[in-house]
């Protein structure tokens, strides 16, 4: 019997975690992440979990912890956001590069400088690199059910990489909404036991991990570990369907949203989606074909896929909730990539949005979506990069 | 039965740290790791930071590592361990682990001393039940010889060359031995290869305490100390006869000298035979010499002050 | 050995075969090569522990032959071997090609 109740983003995330019982946690605070680990550590203190909780000294510590932790032969999780992410950073790759399953909520908040600590997306997609599968959900409904999945996909025999969950931070993470969880047997069953692979702690099989690799192997090392990430998109589509019989919730690689019949549509992830959706009706109700397409499996990207879901459209604006200083935005990157393989392909321009907790209201998708409906009749796009929302 | 501490014994215990390693000839860190292997009773899972030893030990195809081993990162040995040592623990809480096995990790002063201080302490204040090792060599070896904060005083590194202006490195020696015991851990010492026994009887000493221990031990490196191949254990001997490494523990606050030289020598002594303070010897730099010998002597001063205390 | 493809990589370059840099020979590297005198060695056991390269035999409890595979000549053993009445029972040699 499913428990629905009012809780927020951080909360979702903890249950998930709580219901998932990790053998340990590193964790370091920093807003707005910080709340998701007190309330793990109150599971801990109270005995709700088995998990050893590892409070380092930082962020850096947190992910050597749980790199270790992970080669040891157990599950393993922690959160972050932001500076911390950024801290991290070296960690992530070597996480990846070890194949070790670790589990990580990124909640989502933009780099300094300047220093803030609202949402953007900066963090994480400063991380598309480093070989972490990457979830990003728009609702706190969906940070848990992304979190449960990731275990579930991260420890997968034929994947073994870390994941990371993205929720946004403050507008997902602290807001409060209707949240269904499963209940704690039916998240045991769904994610099973873990499963070591090569554990540290088998000390009758000695081995090392992580040695120096010269420039005879490394170049086979990487492709090897290219050929794990083709795998992933048919396990995230499987453990869907497995948490679609138990949840009646259903999850692909992307949500579409009145996409099959548009002639414009907004790419857009996370919380800003869902603003998002109620223009793409109001524009709908005028008589516009207008769609949307939120992606959620952003690492692997799904490039056929989203270039099948949206060659059709006459005209695409990509909105990305972080700036790659110098380039288009790293939605925007992905987006194009995929449809230049297409021969008959929309016109694309992006849109930098919300940066550093900035509000995405209604009114910004309604001046994009506007500006979509002038491309398609004039065949004219005005600038390719623009921020919106910006006092001039 | 543990074996007992002399070479004879010693000698029919298996190797579990192979030959084949890549590390230059007459390195000190080699010996260090096997002494402390040779002293271990335990099943011992160890980590390395990046480094000499690690890069020489583990690296393409094959390690010389025939315990469980695991290097992710340059400044994170202790909080990797760490990470190992809390698995460990929850996986024996549940049953799914029951043998006894003693966490180690080998790092160089490069990692240690500079940019793994953090991960270090943070280690120690959590109480994890680890032993470090440091293999101190006084430089950042593995790179090529540049300044650390365990570089002594005058020494000349790739980064701080004696020149007209600078004569090489012109800050003390971090006291890192001391900083650890100043965490109030159970156990701190510090040992030497040229004193094998005393090293090994610090290594079982550590094993049967539960907390966090540290250990420093000093590895001469012919290259970076521009000494000959063979010196490792003559000039480990001279570091501790002329109290430049002094041999002495610090259990529960208690600290005590394990050895005393029969004869404190001169610093020169232990300066002479390595071409990294050669420059000393001219003129102009005598007075960084006066400098050392009045920083070792003050330091075995107040050693010796600390040990009598008890 | 015959270079890998990357279908033959163990995942994440974990080696799982402990030890097994017995299968690279360092000793090539030396200049200089140890040569022992048996009727000079007090079977102290020194050069055994000191030595770097875990390149001296020791057959029960007796110290035996050098393995030449792995010494890389770096002479402690020499420097440090008490001898017998003032006799090294360790010289080093140079290394004839």
């Amino acid at each position: 019997m499913a428990r629905i109740l009012a809780v927020s983003g951080n909360e979702a995330v903890a249950e998930a975690l709580r219901q998932t019982n990790p053998d340990v946690c590193a964790a370091y605070p920093i807003t707005p992440a910080t709340e998701l680990m007190q309330r793990f550590a109150a599971f801990v203190s109270n005995g709700q979990v088995d998990t050893e909780l590892i409070l380092v000294e930082s962020e850096h510590s947190a992910m050597s912890a749980c790199i270790g932790a992970a080669a040891g032969g157990g599950r393993v999780a922690t959160a972050t956001s932001s500076q911390g992410l950024a801290l991290m950073w070296e960690m992530l790759y070597i996480a990846a590069g070890l194949r070790l399953p670790i589990i990580m909520s990124v909640v989502n908040r933009s780099l300094s400088a300047p220093l803030n600590i609202h949402c953007d997306h900066s963090d994480a997609m400063g991380a598309r690199d480093s070989g972490w599968i990457q979830f990003w959900s728009e609702n706190g409904q969906e940070a848990y059910d992304n979190t449960l999945q990731a275990f579930k996909i991260a420890e997968h025999m034929d994947i073994r990489l870390p994941a990371m969950v993205c929720m946004d931070g403050f507008i997902i993470s602290h807001s409060i909404e209707r949240v269904e969880y499963l209940e704690d047997s039916e998240v045991k069953n769904f994610v099973g036991e873990y499963k070591p692979f090569n554990p540290l702690l088998d000390i009758d099989n000695p081995k090392s991990f992580g040695p120096l690799i010269l420039p005879d192997l490394f170049h086979e090392y990487k492709r090897a570990q290219h050929e794990v990430t083709t795998k992933v998109t048919d396990i995230v589509l499987d453990v869907a369907n497995e948490f679609e019989k138990i949840s009646g919730r259903k999850y692909g690689l992307f949500e579409t949203y009145r996409l099959d019949d548009a002639e414009i549509a907004l790419v857009i992830l996370n919380s800003a989606a869902g603003t998002s959706k109620d223009v793409v009706d109001e524009f709908r109700n005028r008589g516009t074909k207008a769609g949307l397409l939120k992606p959620r499996l952003f690492r692997p990207f799904p490039y056929e896929e989203v270039a099948d879901a949206l060659k059709h459209l006459k005209a695409i604006c990509v909105m990305d909730r972080a700036d790659s200083s110098g380039g288009y935005g790293p939605l925007f990157l992905e987006v194009s990539s995929a449809l230049y393989q297409v021969k008959k392909r929309p016109q694309m321009i992006n849109k930098i949005y919300g940066l550093g907790g900035r509000d995405y209201l209604p009114q910004h998708a309604e001046q994009v979506l506007s500006e979509l409906v002038e491309i398609v009749k004039t065949d004219k796009v005005r600038i390719v990069k623009e921020y919106i929302g910006v006092r001039e | 039965m543990a074996v007992a501490l002399r070479l004879k014994e010693l000698s029919r215990k298996e190797d579990l740290f192979t030959h084949g390693h890549r590390m230059c000839s007459g390195c000190g860190a080699p010996i260090a790791v096997k002494m402390v292997l040779f002293a271990s009773e335990y099943p011992i899972i160890a980590c390395s930071s990046t480094g000499c030893l690690e890069v020489s030990s583990c690296i393409s195809l094959y390690t010389a590592w025939k315990i469980p081993w695991i290097h992710s990162a340059f400044e994170n040995a202790a909080a990797t361990i760490s990470g190992v040592e809390s698995m460990y623990r929850a996986l024996k809480k549940k049953g799914k682990i029951n043998k006894e096995i003693k966490f180690v990790t080998f790092c160089g002063d490069g990692g240690t001393y500079d940019i793994g201080l953090q991960s270090l302490s943070g280690a120690m204040e959590r109480g994890h039940d680890m032993l470090y090792i440091c293999y101190d060599n006084g430089a950042y070896m593995n790179t090529g010889i540049q300044r650390s904060s365990a570089t002594p005083l005058g020494a000349e590194t790739t980064t701080c060359p004696s020149g007209t202006v600078i004569p090489g490195k012109v800050q003390e020696k971090k006291n890192l031995t001391r900083i650890m015991a100043a965490h109030d851990i159970p156990y701190a010492a510090q040992a030497s290869i040229s004193n094998w026994l005393d090293l090994m009887k610090k290594v079982r000493k550590a094993h049967s305490i539960k907390g966090p221990k540290f250990m420093n031990i000093l590895s001469p490196c012919n290259r970076g100390w521009r000494s000959r191949t063979d010196d490792a254990i003559m000039l480990s001997r001279l570091a501790v006869d002329t109290c430049y490494w002094p041999l002495y523990e610090v259990e529960n606050g208690v600290t005590r000298i394990t050895f005393k030289p029969k004869e404190k020598k001169p610093i020169v002594d232990f300066l002479k035979p390595q071409g990294r303070f050669k420059h000393l010897f001219s003129p102009e730099n005598e007075w960084l010499i006066k400098k050392f010998q009045e920083y070792i002597d003050r330091e075995w001063e107040r050693l010796q002050k600390e040990a009598s205390l008890t | 050995m015959k270079p890998k493809g990357w279908r033959e990589l163990p995942p994440g370059a974990v080696i799982l075969e402990a030890g097994n840099a017995v299968e690279f020979k360092t000793g090539s590297w030396k200049a200089f090569k140890p040569v022992w005198i048996e009727e000079n060695c007090i079977q102290c056991l020194f050069c055994w522990m000191y030595c770097p390269d875990m390149a001296i035999k020791v057959k029960d409890g007796k110290r035996a032959e050098y393995d030449y595979d792995y010494c890389k000549g770096c002479g402690i053993c020499a420097l440090e071997c008490p001898g017998k009445k003032g006799q090294k029972a360790i010289v080093m040699v140079e290394e004839s090609r």
